[in-house]
């Protein structure tokens, strides 16, 4: 056995916490983790939030980050305990032996530097290479992870490249020092399914070709399988599971990692199109104010009572904006809404107050849907008081009822959001909606932010209520695993049209549109290869690329 | 919860002067305009700080010239952040031509520097307490309203505020009670600053004889009585001086601490 690279023994790293209203603490968020990484080897860490991951993977170039500290134990880089090196010798570690690629790629880059500059930087500072000498690895790189022009790429800023392409630069930064290792962290959430593929391919090509070893941190563990050779799955700061890729996908040992495994266990029948739309939206044509190009053009769609209509596409495609004209935040340049049989008013203002209380929209991030200064009686007490003029008893009765119905119990009424967890944020944000008792409930990636056995729940809830409550959902996701659990119909959307619209079983049987291909083979998959096969397989480029 | 050493001198010094002008009818010695001595008499034991330019314990003044100066500080304050935050927050929440009016409006107002504007209003206007109040309340509050509008216009974007919009809710809801309570604090610490300013504001005014009139005490007003004496050694002048920049100190350092204090509750990071 070769001598590992990275040896990390009982590491233990605590944070000081401030819960509101109460003292600062401290807490341990990671309790005693040992691994080892050869050279050339790619370890996945794979976890929930909250699990540790990306703090174990900083933790390999001896930082903690924001009020975090390494309480205990060691981490060996090249034979050398990092934890106990001097500042000069951390620097000399750092963007040399081990670099980092960051979730956010465009909150990384420096927007006023040109990307060239950017992705040579450590190595020159490193005295690794000249300045051409890394300028020509740079070139190299880019090339490598399919960049479109290569050469006069690097001269471009940050904001003149897409997501995607972002993303592979920042790959390029942290290869162009010849590491012995690389800390990926999230590499490709933030991308859109079919733009994720790519740079998925992009990345485990470098790796393999330059062979680094790597850290690949994600929450994903279907992207993991794709690039790693071993895993390592974490829940609070605990190591659950280590094996090869092979042993975690298909005989998992643990509970915990079965559950990761079989996420998605939703069985959702589609129902039959009622006679009487709900909503009715008909050649909608929209655009913003300044621009000359529409966001959408000529839309018609229809969802029926008590149905799940599933808005897919990828970002840019313009399903938000379907929302925002619906919801009459932005008034339609052509077409006709119709709501429950009477024509909706195009601008919000004016609409009568009923077609507000029955339109309801839950948002992405529950975080900034609620106020931080209210408490979740508030929060949800407001539209009960606004529509219904509830007061005192009464309110806080059907308060309760709703906590109830979205399985929280007692005791939330005098939390603060910020006491909260994620799902438990979002469920709150649930009950706001049903508090108005809505006709239709416009879901805008309400469980992308979530983990997926998170999300798995609120999926189910929301299924729960809709058979209870007996409201429509416009559900407005990215995600067509999420699609198959919830939707009755689907309309895919590209670039502001949508391409295929029609009942769930017949969306996503074939024969399928070229789009449609390859949004539904870009959802990764739990299996050995499949990046290859799929990347082999495809018709067309997305979008963001 | 532990209070920095700083901010708890700040809050001495804060409360001492506060408490001096709320009892200063019952801490001076002697009345505030009466004549108890002779010109410039040195500190001794009946007179503590001595008298001064015609006679009067300087002493008596400085506690009836702090209450002056403190009242029409606070008054003016109160008045600029009622008036600039109530007018940010609508331009933030109204958004288009209404923002567009109400800020360069302000710009215009603010593009005339504030000392030389109130001492053209002043030399028109007859000087009242009064006048004093609401001139530096309104100049002030252009200053509010542009934090007040800076730190509306990030809330106004969030998701919760849209909610509220879709809700039904009206402009005066979404002002009180979805953006005030999250800009309280930001507001808060300026209000510290934006006190300090109106001291020194009023001093420079009575200084130049345009603020608080005689034979009415106030510090800027002291300052201008006595400055002749500095030419034969005699501080009285200086006096009032050490007050203005003690209190502005300490209430710096009071308003440092809130700013801080608040910002950890977002989780320590700021």
């Amino acid at each position: 056995m070769t001598e590992p690279l990275l040896k990390v023994r009982g590491l233990k790293i605590g944070a000081t916490i401030y819960p509101p209203g109460e003292k600062a603490r401290d807490i341990e968020i990671v309790h005693g983790v040992d691994f080892d990484l050869e050279p050339g080897k790619v370890l996945g860490l794979i976890g929930e939030s909250g699990a540790g991951k990306s703090t174990i993977g900083l933790a390999s170039m001896a930082y903690g980050r924001g009020g975090v500290e390494i309480t205990g134990g060691s981490v060996e880089v090249n034979g050398r305990d990092v934890l106990q090196s001097g500042i000069r010798d951390i620097r000399r570690l750092r963007g040399a032996e081990v670099t980092y690629v960051s979730q956010s790629a465009a909150a990384s880059f420096n927007p006023a530097k040109k990307i060239m500059e950017q992705v040579t930087e450590a190595a020159i500072l490193q005295n690794k290479f000249t300045k051409a000498e890394a300028e020509e690895r740079a070139v190299t790189l880019f090339a490598k992870l399919g960049l479109p022009d290569p050469d006069n790429i690097g001269q471009r800023y940050p904001h003149q490249v897409s997501g995607g392409q972002l993303q592979r630069c920042m790959t390029a930064l942290a290869l162009c020092p010849e590491p012995d290792l690389v800390v990926f962290d999230e590499p490709t959430t933030a991308l859109d399914v079919t733009t994720q593929i790519d740079v998925l391919a992009a990345i485990k090509e470098a790796i393999r070709d330059t062979g680094v070893a790597a850290l690949y941190i994600t929450h994903d563990l279907a992207v993991v399988a794709q690039v790693s050779d071993h895993i390592m799955v974490l829940r609070m700061g605990d190591m659950v599971e280590y094996g090869t890729v092979d042993q975690i996908i298909n005989q998992p040992r643990e509970e915990y990692t079965r559950a990761l495994v079989s996420v998605r266990s939703i069985e959702h029948e589609e129902k039959q199109p009622s006679p009487d739309p709900v909503l009715k939206v008909e050649g909608i044509t929209a655009r913003y104010k300044g621009t000359d190009f529409d966001v959408l053009k000529d839309v018609n769609v229809e969802l029926h009572r008590g149905q799940t209509l599933a808005v897919v596409g990828e970002s840019g495609s313009g399903k938000s904006t379907l929302a925002r004209v619906i919801t009459g935040l932005l008034p339609p340049s052509a077409g006709s809404i119709t709501f429950d049989g009477r024509s909706l008013t195009p601008d919000m203002p004016s609409r009568p107050i009923d077609d507000l209380r029955e339109l309801q929209m839950i948002y992405q991030m529950a975080d900034t849907a609620m106020n931080p200064r209210q408490t979740v009686g508030t929060i949800i007490g407001r539209p009960l008081e606004f529509y219904f003029g509830l007061r005192g008893a009464e309110k806080q009765k059907r308060i309760q009822e709703l906590l109830d119905e979205i399985e929280l119990g007692d005791g939330f009424q005098d939390r603060y959001p910020a006491e909260l967890s994620g799902g438990q944020k979002q469920r709150v944000c649930i009950a706001r909606a049903l508090a108005a008792k809505p006709k239709l409930i416009i879901c805008d990636e309400v469980t992308s932010a979530l983990d997926p056995l998170v999300a798995d729940g609120i999926l189910k809830l929301l299924l729960d209520l809709q058979k209870i409550e007996d409201v429509a959902y416009l559900f407005i996701t990215h995600d067509l695993a999420t699609v198959r659990a919830i939707a009755d119909s689907i309309a895919v959307m590209y670039q502001g049209e949508v391409v295929r619209y029609g009942p769930k079983s017949q969306v996503l049987s074939p024969p399928f549109d070229d789009y449609t291909d390859l949004l539904l083979s870009s959802v990764p998959e739990m299996r050995l290869g499949w990046l290859e096969e799929v990347i082999a397989n495809r018709k067309m480029e997305s979008a963001g690329n | 919860m532990r209070i920095p050493i700083a901010a708890l001198v700040g809050l001495f010094f804060t409360c001492l002067f506060f408490a001096m002008a709320i009892f200063a009818p019952f801490i001076a010695p002697y009345g505030m305009a009466e004549v108890v001595g002779d010109v410039w008499e040195p500190p001794s034991e009946q007179f503590r700080l001595g008298t001064d330019s015609i006679g009067r314990d300087l002493l008596s003044r400085m506690i009836y010239g702090g209450q002056t100066t403190i009242f029409i500080a606070t008054a003016a304050t109160a008045l600029s952040f009622i008036t600039g935050s109530v007018l940010g927050f609508f331009a933030a929440v109204s958004g288009g031509w209404i923002d567009q009016a109400i800020s360069r409006f302000v710009d215009l107002i603010m593009s005339i520097p504030s000392l030389i504007f109130a001492l053209v209003v002043l030399s028109v206007m007859p000087t009242t307490i009064t006048i004093l109040i609401v001139l530096m309340g309104l100049l002030d509050s252009t200053r509010v309203y542009r934090l007040a509008r800076a730190v509306a216009v990030d809330i106004t974007v969030m998701d919760y505020v849209e909610a509220a919009r879709l809700r039904g809710e009206k402009t005066a809801w979404i002002i009180f009670r979805e953006i005030l309570p999250n800009a309280l604090s930001p507001l808060v610490a300026e209000m510290g600053l934006r006190f300090i300013f109106a001291v020194l504001f009023v001093s420079t005014l009575s200084f130049l004889g345009l603020g608080v009139q005689p034979p009415q005490a106030d510090w800027g007003g002291i300052v201008k009585e006595n400055k002749e004496g500095i030419n034969y050694g005699i501080s009285a002048a200086l006096y009032p001086a050490y007050a203005i920049a003690v209190l502005c100190i300490s209430i710096n350092l009071v308003a440092d601490w809130i700013l801080n204090r608040t910002t950890s509750l977002k989780g320590g990071r700021g």
